[in-house]
């Protein structure tokens, strides 16, 4: 990759181009070696979502294994294992069909008021998971157990599957389907040998992140009062005042994202979704519904309307007939503006931080890259309040409580926790950055930094936004590390409404809720149009795939919410 | 909302820019890096001020309803500010086990009385005044006098007025084991205030009966499993479960929210001396590592004093006030009419053997 750009320099003469493209040459002799400042940023960020891990195993066994063993073993563990299992296995195969088909019928259908559709279905991945469930609990009362925690989780995270798979619709080459046809394969066949051939990583990657999330989902189940790994996480750490049984169950929690990692791992296999022509941007002609069409519609009408009408129905009708509570009342405005803050800060440095690892794992590759890449997933299945512990501890031990309780810290425990969902993004478009434009600019005599700063960086921009919005979305419904580090005397939106939805004060929560959505759902909204029209406004229509395609998938990468 | 904060330093960022690199125009790059530059040195500023408060930091595990107006009425008497931390009551004891001497909190103010003896056997609480001490009959108040009475509850029967008889209710919690009650009960195996009536009921029938009993609870619970009283009084109200064991200001609070038009549900006394009829103190103790300790310790004597007394007597809170003299305003059974289990404060302990039990009986 360096040679050509080399000789380029040498062809045109110069003295002073040639000069400094030899010494570059020099000292470049090796492509893939890897920079040493890159390597220790990359190095720091693990060690940061490390510690977390630390803390647990330490915790974990300082009472010794006899003291661990009649915790994790016994019947409840098996009744946990169970609950947690079952539904993660039956929700994720609903948020496959459910994703996989709108997205389909979206992106490949001529079902009418498509573009409509297609930001009706994505709206409900902004409202947070404890929102939709206390919308359905607060109207229909005896919801619950196993079959209302599914209904519920499905409708709120099957947009993780469909954002991947509409985004890999869109980018899949029409031209396999018609040659597919063209040799006598039926609609239906066509369709689930061909297109689901070319969404399957999609789908996959989609059906990774719904099952992490559903492992480390808290506020929803306890409001429809289901027993999981982490709710029972949570108690144990409530009424007891040893943490260790919950750091054991905790790492049961982590055992089993390690084993949906892996399964995912060994399910991606082979398979090519690639074009025939390199960027060739034709568009599929869509099928058309015929008959169907209606019930289409109505199956979708029925989707929003669950999905997206029941919990902000909810929190209209609380907003107009909530009675009076007990509890007193907190500026709506002031945890908003902590919330705001708070989060951006947080989406900041996690995509700050995101940067050296997508730099080392996509430019540098290697498995120790990818180890480390993959590992930081394991922070979306810990508790927040493992987090939160964890800094406690690592604060007090370590650096005298400094900054204990300060914003700084529960900025911090927000970068870590969502740390993943920025790297998901960032790398996406560091991988779509072609490396030979920054040896140009290296060639051409920027050094390192600034081949960075002014080739780079533009280049992976709608990653870095798209990593910025992900993380500030997902921070502000964080709640549970949010109680431990919160400076004394802030709310935030989340907490808020928890005091109040916890008092069942469902007309005091409902506001918060509003605006919690308000924060995270419309931005999304307009930050994925936006996205979706940039190339195309450029004269650019050919990258119009690959500029949406990190916010699609970064999308899809929304992970545990209300953790 | 979120654009606002670094339009200016996007400015700057661009004319520092611009000036470096004349002629070189890549624009994309300039707004995300600027963003990130200007949301990081926020982060900073954010950084610098927390916990910076002079006043004295409460750290409260009592429903914020009670303190809220206690802390109003202290900060206006005294003029010193008091930050309130709300959380679980455990948690927060969890919390200062954790921070130990650097602990930011002065006072911490909880439900219950297991947390404060917890904190106090690991001697992270400093002696109350015996001024406050002497404001509560000795026997609501630390036996160390390490922290002081200040409220207390009852635990009563809750049950649905259309789901269950009058007749037909148990007078000792014992009998909730029975059959009759299978897939009525509603249970909080979480919920602090259930961690004393265990202790009494293993006080009073050992702990294998304990053990049968808890499984029995288990079984009669069936999916009716919630996080907290909160949940057992609105769902028992509501008719999604027929009985089950509560606080008896958990009605109140719940009457005085919805209105008695919207009460499907009553509360009753099980039988004297009854292990499921047990008096909870909620206290307030100062920590050993408070730099206020002479703020604290005037906050620990507002709250038993007649003024703080009286607040939590008229307030929202629907508790027993425990100061000598002050009753509560609510129409409740008066506290000196109640005919509770005679367990000691010194019994009930630190709530280990409870959390025990009830992990034994794989309830938690």
């Amino acid at each position: 990759m360096v040679r050509p750009s080399a000789r380029r320099g040498s062809i045109c003469g110069g003295v002073r181009a040639r000069t400094r493209a030899r010494a570059y040459a020099r000292a470049h002799t090796s492509p893939k070696r890897t920079p040493k400042l890159l390597l220790a940023l990359a190095a720091l960020v693990a060690l940061a979502l490390l510690a977390p891990l630390v803390f647990l195993v330490q915790e974990a066994v300082q009472d010794g294994w006899s003291a661990l063993h009649p915790l994790l073993f016994r019947g409840l563990t098996a009744t946990l294992l169970w609950n947690t299992v079952s539904l993660m296995v039956l929700v994720t195969a609903l948020c496959a069909l459910v994703g996989t088909l709108a997205a389909w019928f979206t992106e490949r259908t001529d079902l009418p008021g498509r573009s409509v559709w297609a930001v009706l279905v994505v709206v409900p991945v902004g409202i947070p998971d404890f929102v939709t469930s206390f919308g359905w609990k607060s109207i229909f009362h005896s919801l619950g157990g196993f079959a209302g925690a599914t209904l519920v989780m499905t409708l709120a995270v099957y947009p993780l599957v469909y954002l991947p798979v509409a985004a890999a619709l869109r980018n899949a080459d029409p031209a396999q389907e018609e040659v597919a046809r063209s040799l006598g394969l039926g609609r239906l066949r066509t369709f689930l040998r061909v297109t689901l051939g070319q969404t399957r990583q999609a789908v996959l990657g989609g059906c990774v992140l719904v099952a992490l999330v559903l492992l480390a989902e808290y506020g929803a189940f306890e409001v429809l009062g289901y027993r999981t790994f982490t709710t029972e996480i949570y108690t144990e750490f409530l009424v007891g005042f040893n943490s260790p049984a919950a750091c054991a169950l905790s790492l049961v929690l982590v055992a089993l994202s390690l084993c949906v990692l892996g399964s995912e791992a060994l399910a991606r296999g082979g398979g090519r979704a690639s074009r025939s022509g390199a960027l060739a941007a034709r568009v599929a002609r869509p099928h058309r519904l015929g008959r169907a069409r209606l019930p289409v519609l109505a199956g979708f009408a029925v989707l929003v309307l669950l999905a997206l009408g029941v919990p902000l129905g909810a929190i209209l009708y609380w907003m107009i007939h909530g009675g009076s509570s007990t509890l007193p009342s907190v500026s709506i405005a002031a945890a908003a503006l902590h919330t705001a803050l708070y989060s951006a800060a947080a989406g900041a440095i996690a995509t700050v931080a995101a940067l050296p690892v997508a730099l080392l794992s996509v430019r540098h590759g290697g498995r120790a890259a990818f180890v480390l890449e993959r590992g930081t997933f394991l922070v979306l299945a810990l508790p927040g309040i493992v987090i939160a512990l964890a800094l406690t501890y690592f604060s007090e031990r370590y650096a005298a409580g400094v900054l204990y309780q300060s914003s700084a810290m529960l900025i911090a425990a927000y970068a870590i926790m969502f740390f993943p969902l920025a790297l998901v993004a960032v790398r996406t478009s560091v991988a779509q950055a072609p490396p030979a434009l920054e040896e140009v600019g290296r060639s051409l005599g920027a050094n390192r930094l600034q081949a960075l700063w002014r080739v780079t960086l533009p280049l992976v921009a709608p990653g870095l936004a798209a990593a910025f919005c992900l993380v500030f979305l997902e921070a502000v419904t964080e709640l549970t590390a949010t109680l431990v580090l919160i400076p004394t005397g802030v709310q935030t939106l989340a907490t808020q409404f928890w005091a109040f939805q916890s008092n069942i004060s469902y007309g005091q929560a409902a506001p918060y809720a509003g605006v919690m959505v308000l924060i995270a759902a419309v931005p999304s909204v307009v930050l994925g149009r936006w996205f979706d029209r940039l190339p195309a406004r450029r004269g650019a229509p050919a990258r119009t795939g690959a500029a949406a395609a990190p916010l699609a998938e970064a999308a899809a990468a929304q992970g545990a919410i209300a953790r | 909302m979120r654009h606002r904060p670094h339009a200016p330093a996007g400015r700057h960022q661009s004319t520092t820019h611009d000036a470096g690199h004349a002629g070189t125009r890549l624009p994309r790059a300039r707004p995300a890096a600027a963003l990130v530059v200007s949301l990081c040195l926020l982060a900073g500023a954010l950084a610098g001020c927390g916990g910076s408060s002079a006043g004295l930091v409460l750290y409260n595990g009592q429903h914020e309803q009670t303190t809220d107006a206690l802390v109003a009425a202290f900060e206006k008497q005294t003029g010193i500010s008091v930050a309130v931390r709300s959380d679980d009551e455990d948690t927060l004891a969890a919390q200062i086990d954790a921070e130990g001497s650097g602990s930011p909190a002065d006072v911490i103010y909880t439900e219950n009385s297991p947390p404060l003896e917890h904190l106090q056997e690991q001697g992270l609480l400093a002696p109350v005044q015996a001024s406050t001490l002497g404001q509560v009959p000795a026997r609501f108040n630390s036996p160390e006098g390490d922290w002081v009475g200040v409220s207390a509850r009852v635990s009563v029967l809750i049950y649905n007025t259309s789901l269950v008889k009058p007749g037909e209710l148990p007078r000792s919690v014992m009998a909730l084991a029975e059959p009759r009650w299978r897939g009525r009960l509603a249970l909080a195996p979480g919920e602090t205030d259930f961690q004393p009536i265990v202790t009494a009921v293993q006080r009073a029938h050992g702990t294998a009966a304990t053990l049968r009993w808890l499984a029995a609870l288990k079984a009669n619970a069936g999916s009716h499993v919630y996080p907290d009283n909160e949940t057992i009084t609105s769902e028992v109200n509501r008719g999604q479960a027929a009985i089950g064991v509560i606080n008896q200001y958990y009605w109140y609070r719940e009457r005085a929210q919805v209105g008695a038009g919207a009460m499907h549900s009553a509360i009753a006394h099980f039988a004297p001396g009854d292990p499921g009829y047990v008096v909870d103190v909620s206290g307030a103790a100062v920590l050993r590592s408070s730099a206020h300790e002479a703020a604290a310790q005037r906050f620990l004597a507002f709250l038993v004093s007649r003024a703080g007394q009286e607040i939590i007597a008229h307030g929202t809170s629907f508790e027993y006030p425990l100061a000598h003299g002050v009753h509560t305003a609510a129409h409740e059974t008066p506290f000196a009419a109640l005919r509770p289990d005679p367990i000691s404060l010194a019994d009930l302990g630190d709530g280990t053997s409870a959390v025990a039990l009830l992990q034994r009986a794989q309830l938690l």
